[in-house]
């Protein structure tokens, strides 16, 4: 079984990211990693060729040059080889924009399943694998915590508001999968020692064959602003008379 | 103006989401449908006219329900070619997720996620960094303009209209009727919802297992209307289910009260919370960011806090 995963490289994505004057997310010098969302689907992809038995994992990357390092994080887990997309061109750009670019990279490639995140810790929109399934004519199984592969098609419970639901699919597909539907695996030594050596692709817009309109971001920020901070907030250490001074605002409240 | 409405329907009816939508798209535009697609859609179509539909675009075809996103786009996307709506309203459900994010890539034209609020046909809103900054952003390119909007924006107000209702066929090509849906599965605890109850009691990593989650429910129980929620922390520990979780990737939640223990307030947390009406915060820690949005904070122990505010409600309720 191959497998195409999409790992994002993200600025701090455990600290608090900065805005640049223009609006944008600042991605130039952060201090970036491997989308901690992405970790999940790749282990999830990892442990499906395994126990397949053969097969290979690509690893597929949007971003600036740094965003190597989301390459070379997965390949330390396992993956076999990667693919970054960098264009200049490509700063700014929107889910769509992002969308083509992957789904063009993704064709590319020799498949089985498609295997994303469900939204990215920095852009968070959840909708760009959606739009890559749709433009490669795939079908998609989206939100899973648990997959299950067997002769040629793909079962998942699929996360719902009240639940889940047992979703299936025949392959090729798209999958995303829900953080915390696996552990992912610790590089070990042995790996990051591989993973120098494993083979990158770097890919430009025009070798995709998308012209400069169909990588034009369609949204702009207009204005940013403070959020009006929250008026008189009280802080207070706790004491015999805590569970007196809640219970009151609760009675305020009028919700006892 | 066209603005559309994307409602998620259910055999019981529409959902809440359709509803706060279709009562923001009257102030939007002069011609305002709905579409509803799957079981349950026909019965919706009153509920969706009283709050503001002219027009109910409406199959209660099983296919899509049954089948993950593809038919129901190949529908929409037919009706947006015949009809050239402006703007299109979307919920942040599962559904209408994949549903905005797939009738994009047909139709080329932008899609915003996470708004907050919708300004006119071509801006729209929405908060980051945990609510902090407000980021309004333009819409440009081909129509129509799709928006997905976080739940609980906008308060749902029936004006009380009658919708006309069109038929949508169901053809849909077999291949695009791979993803099937086998079994549906519910986990949701008793008492009221988390988006309906009047008082939200929310547990995180603070916690420390399933053990403390318990002491929670009875502190729910004592208030009575109170819901039990969750960091995502505590859901990924496993230790309650994700239908708890509050936040970005949960749920979003505007009790009157809220109280929270053993929560730090990360920005993905906050945006799930903050409109809540009052917020009572208990964390072992000065420092957490919890405090700076809470009406009341507690620094302590929620070991001892937590049972204490328990007794001291069930106190006031039996008037002794
Ligand atoms: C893309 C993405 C989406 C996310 N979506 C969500 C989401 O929807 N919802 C969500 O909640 N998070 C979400 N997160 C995770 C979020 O970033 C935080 O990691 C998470 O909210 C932390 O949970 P917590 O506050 O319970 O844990 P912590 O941050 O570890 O806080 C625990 C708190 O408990 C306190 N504490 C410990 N012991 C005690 C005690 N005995 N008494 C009192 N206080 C105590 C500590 O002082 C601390 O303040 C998301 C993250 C990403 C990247
Ligand atoms: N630039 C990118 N490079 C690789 N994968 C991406 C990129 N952007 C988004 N994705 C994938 O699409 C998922 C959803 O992203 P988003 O729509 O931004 O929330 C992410 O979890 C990733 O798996």
């Amino acid at each position: 079984m191959n497998v195409v995963v999409l790992t994002k490289w993200v600025p701090e994505p455990e600290g608090t990211p900065t805005l640049g004057d223009d609006g944008l997310l600042v991605r130039e010098g952060a201090d970036g990693a491997l989308d901690p969302g992405d970790e999940y689907g790749l282990e999830a992809a990892l442990q499906l060729v395994e126990a397949a038995g053969d097969g290979e994992i690509t690893l597929l990357t949007m971003g600036p040059e740094v965003a190597h390092a989301a390459l070379q994080r997965g390949l330390a887990m396992g993956a076999h080889k990667g693919v970054r997309v960098t264009d200049d061109s490509l700063r700014g750009a929107d889910s769509l924009v992002t969308a083509r670019v992957l789904a063009a990279a993704i064709g590319r490639q020799e498949f089985d399943l498609v295997v994303g995140g469900v939204e990215s810790t920095d852009g968070y929109t959840g909708t760009v694998s959606a739009a890559i399934a749709e433009l490669l004519g795939l079908p998609s199984l989206t939100f899973a915590r648990k997959l299950e592969a067997a002769d040629g098609s793909l079962k998942i419970e699929r996360q719902t508001a009240a639940g889940y639901d047992v979703v299936t699919s025949p392959l090729p597909a798209l999958v995303t999968v829900t953080a915390g539907a696996t552990e992912p695996r610790y590089p070990s030594l042995k790996g990051v020692m591989a993973a120098k050596s494993k083979p990158v692709e770097t890919l430009s817009v025009s070798d995709l064959g998308l012209s400069s309109d169909e990588v034009a971001a369609t949204q702009t920020v207009a204005e940013v602003s403070d959020a009006p901070p929250k008026q008189g907030g009280e802080t207070i250490e706790a004491d015999d008379t805590t569970a007196t001074r809640i219970a009151d605002l609760l009675e305020e409240a009028k919700v006892i | 103006m066209k603005v559309w409405v994307w409602a998620d329907v259910t055999p019981d009816g529409p959902a809440p989401s359709a509803l706060e939508l279709l009562t923001k798209a009257r102030d939007l535009g002069d011609e305002v449908a709905a579409i509803a697609l799957g079981p349950g859609a026909k019965a919706s179509t009153v509920a969706l006219g009283e709050h503001g539909a002219k027009t109910v675009y409406a199959s209660d075809d099983e296919v899509f329900s049954k089948h993950l996103a593809q038919p129901t786009v190949h529908a929409l996307a037919g009706l947006v070619e015949e009809h050239s709506p402006d703007l299109i309203l979307f919920p942040a459900s599962y559904d209408a997720r994949d549903i905005a994010g797939r009738l994009q890539a047909r139709t080329g034209s932008t899609l915003m996620a996470n708004a907050t609020d919708v300004l006119g046909p071509d801006k729209a809103r929405t908060e980051i960094l945990g609510g902090t900054k407000i980021v309004d952003v333009e819409l440009k390119g081909p129509a129509p303009k799709l928006v997905l909007i976080r739940p609980q924006s906008f308060a749902a107000d029936p004006s009380g209209g009658t919708a006309e209702v069109v038929e949508v066929k169901a053809d849909v090509p077999d291949d695009l009727k791979k993803a099937e849906r086998l079994e549906r599965h519910e986990e949701e605890a008793s008492g009221p919802r988390l988006e309906d109850a009047k008082v939200v009691v929310a547990g995180g990593r603070g916690l420390g297992g399933t053990d403390a989650f318990e002491q929670l429910e009875k502190l729910a129980a004592a208030i009575g209307n109170a819901a039990v929620g969750a960091s995502r922390a505590a859901v990924d520990a496993g230790w309650v289910p994700y239908s708890f979780q509050i936040g970005q990737t949960g749920k979003t939640v505007k009790p009157e009260v809220y109280i929270c223990a053993g929560i730090s307030g990360a920005l993905q947390h906050m945006v799930g919370m903050k409109g809540a009406k009052r917020i009572v915060a208990i964390t072992k820690d000065p420092d957490a960011p919890i405090l700076k949005i809470a009406d009341l904070g507690v620094v302590g122990d929620l070991f001892k806090i937590v049972p204490a505010l328990t007794e001291e409600i069930e106190k006031r309720r039996t008037g002794s």
